[in-house]
């Protein structure tokens, strides 16, 4: 959930780089065919992306899926602030976008996409918006990196890179659609506290 | 954002674009089969209504029970009021009741500022006198906004929200009673903190005193300005306020100042006409004009639940900043 904090935890020079665009580019391709596997054939298969890294990431597997598969995959997003369950614990927040293919996601395989998964509360916001939405299939979780120390009883089902981490640390992922590049970094949070 | 919105002076440009985004992502909840949203749940807002109102009522009752807030409709007739209760007296009971949130519509201009020293929550002002009316004009805003295409169409990087544009270098014409109208004075403020031009046209006798401070240009002519407004905004002749002799008749005024189907030939192309509601029909504004393509009349009813539901959310949403 390192999105939420757009100002706080600027990459500094003590972070490192634990993930670099040749390897985002493989663990993307691993879920690809993950999916396809676990859907098979990715039929009924929409991907939501959750804002603001859920998204591009989203729209990469659709294009992935769509190549191996050669159907098109609908993809859009999915804001969770109007569900978060911290909203009383900051100041109010700026809305993402809730995006949804043409043809809904009722009866369909939900799909959705983060870039990291943390303490498993952004999803349980996400579940909560999708009810609102419809009523899909089923609802599957991908992640690009999972860092543990999670405070629900939600697991990914998909996952790019398991990043064991402390709570000290924050993890930040950088998109080309969004940063300009495409990297996964790890550093000790300042003084601003982790992300959560 | 402050606590309060009483004023809409109490917006900066930023504040006032943050409302109209949010807005905008609220105004697609309309088109979903649940229309509602948990993020206020819990939370109390308080309609308290002393003077009478059917749509600004209506629209802040809707927009709280979209976000799940609870709502208590409080109006003057038939409560403690009607038996000389004052307006403190009235906020201390509102007080213990727990509430988040009071909208306040009072025929006393500044009642809403007096009320936000007494209560915890937030204040909002839905109409005060002949002094603001906030939400009014940021409706009027978003719907110009949107009118001329100037609203966040698709998404930002990433799927943030997109930001909408100002009103930068639109010519807004208001045009009636704008001595008696809060809408008018909000409405000068916030289109000018938007980079619109305001022009208000009206008789002498329906300005306000101190009209030469505000924000905007004035002229008598309703016939020059109109080739020259991108937004035509009609106000309402309130007969119930009108205790003085402000104009020789109503059918005289209805010439000079009225918006028939002559007179908005005259507009340009792509040029809007509105009005607040509710309109006397054939006053200052004809039936032909007012269920014309160009108007937004029923619009602006729409596009008032979703920004009162961004002012709700925005005030109550979060903590405050300062917490």
């Amino acid at each position: 959930m390192t999105h939420a904090q757009p100002a706080g935890d600027e990459p500094g020079a003590d972070s490192k780089t634990v993930l670099e665009q040749a390897e985002i580019g493989r663990a993307l391709t691993r879920i690809t065919h993950e999916i396809i596997e676990r859907t098979r054939g990715a039929q009924e298969v929409v991907l939501l992306g959750i804002p603001t890294r859920g998204v591009p990431l989203a729209a990469r597997l659709a294009a992935g899926l769509e190549q191996v598969e050669g159907h098109p995959v609908p993809h859009g997003s999915l804001d969770i602030t109007m569900y978060r369950d911290d909203l009383r614990l900051r100041p109010a927040r700026t809305l993402g976008r809730t995006q949804v293919p043409p043809d809904g996601i009722d009866g369909k395989i939900v799909v959705l996409v983060d870039d990291v998964l943390y303490s498993g509360r952004t999803v349980r916001a996400a579940l909560d918006a999708l009810n609102d939405l419809g009523r899909p299939r089923a609802v599957q979780l991908a992640v690009l990196v999972d860092r543990g120390h999670r405070e629900l009883p939600i697991r990914p089902d998909y996952v790019g890179k398991n990043l064991p981490t402390s709570q000290h640390e924050f993890v930040r992922v950088l998109l080309t659609e969004v940063d300009g590049q495409d990297a996964v970094l790890l550093g000790v949070a300042g003084g601003t506290g982790g992300p959560r | 954002m402050n606590r309060h919105l009483i004023s809409a002076a109490d917006l900066s440009r930023d504040d006032a674009l943050l409302v109209l985004d949010t807005a905008d992502e609220l105004a697609r909840i309309s088109d979903r089969p649940i229309k509602k949203l948990p993020t206020l749940r819990g939370r109390t807002v308080v309609n308290l209504f002393f003077e009478d109102s059917t749509r600004t009522r209506i629209s802040f009752e809707a927009a709280a029970k979209r976000l799940s807030a609870d709502v208590i409709n409080f109006s003057a007739k038939g409560s403690s009021v009607a038996k000389g209760e004052s307006l403190k007296d009235t906020a201390l009971t509102l007080e213990a009741m727990g509430a988040d949130a009071v909208v306040i519509r009072h025929n006393a201009s500044g009642a809403p500022h007096r009320l936000a020293d007494w209560v915890r929550g937030s204040v909002i002002n839905a109409g005060d006198g002949a002094h603001e009316h906030p939400t009014q004009a940021l409706l009027d805003a978003f719907t110009i906004r949107r009118r001329f295409g100037r609203s966040s169409n698709g998404p930002g990087p990433g799927g943030q929200a997109g930001r909408g544009g100002t009103l930068d270098g639109l010519r807004v014409t208001i045009v009636g009673d704008i001595l008696h109208s809060r809408v008018a004075r909000s409405n000068v403020i916030l289109l000018h903190t938007l980079g619109a031009e305001v022009l208000l046209v009206a008789p002498p006798t329906l300005l306000p005193v101190a009209v030469d401070t505000w924000p905007c240009s004035i002229d008598y002519d309703l016939d020059a300005a109109l080739p020259k407004s991108d937004v035509v905004m009609m106000l309402r002749i309130q007969l119930e306020r009108m205790n003085a002799a402000f104009f020789p008749s109503v059918r005289e005024y209805s010439r000079r100042y009225g918006l028939d189907s002559a007179r908005m030939a005259q507009l340009p192309e792509r040029a809007i006409v509105m009005h607040p509601g509710p309109m006397n029909r054939g006053v200052e504004i004809a039936a032909g004009v007012a269920d014309s393509p160009r108007s937004t009349v029923v619009e602006q009813v729409a596009n008032g639940v979703s920004v009162r539901m961004a002012v709700l959310y925005l005030l109550l949403g979060g903590v405050e900043a300062d917490q």
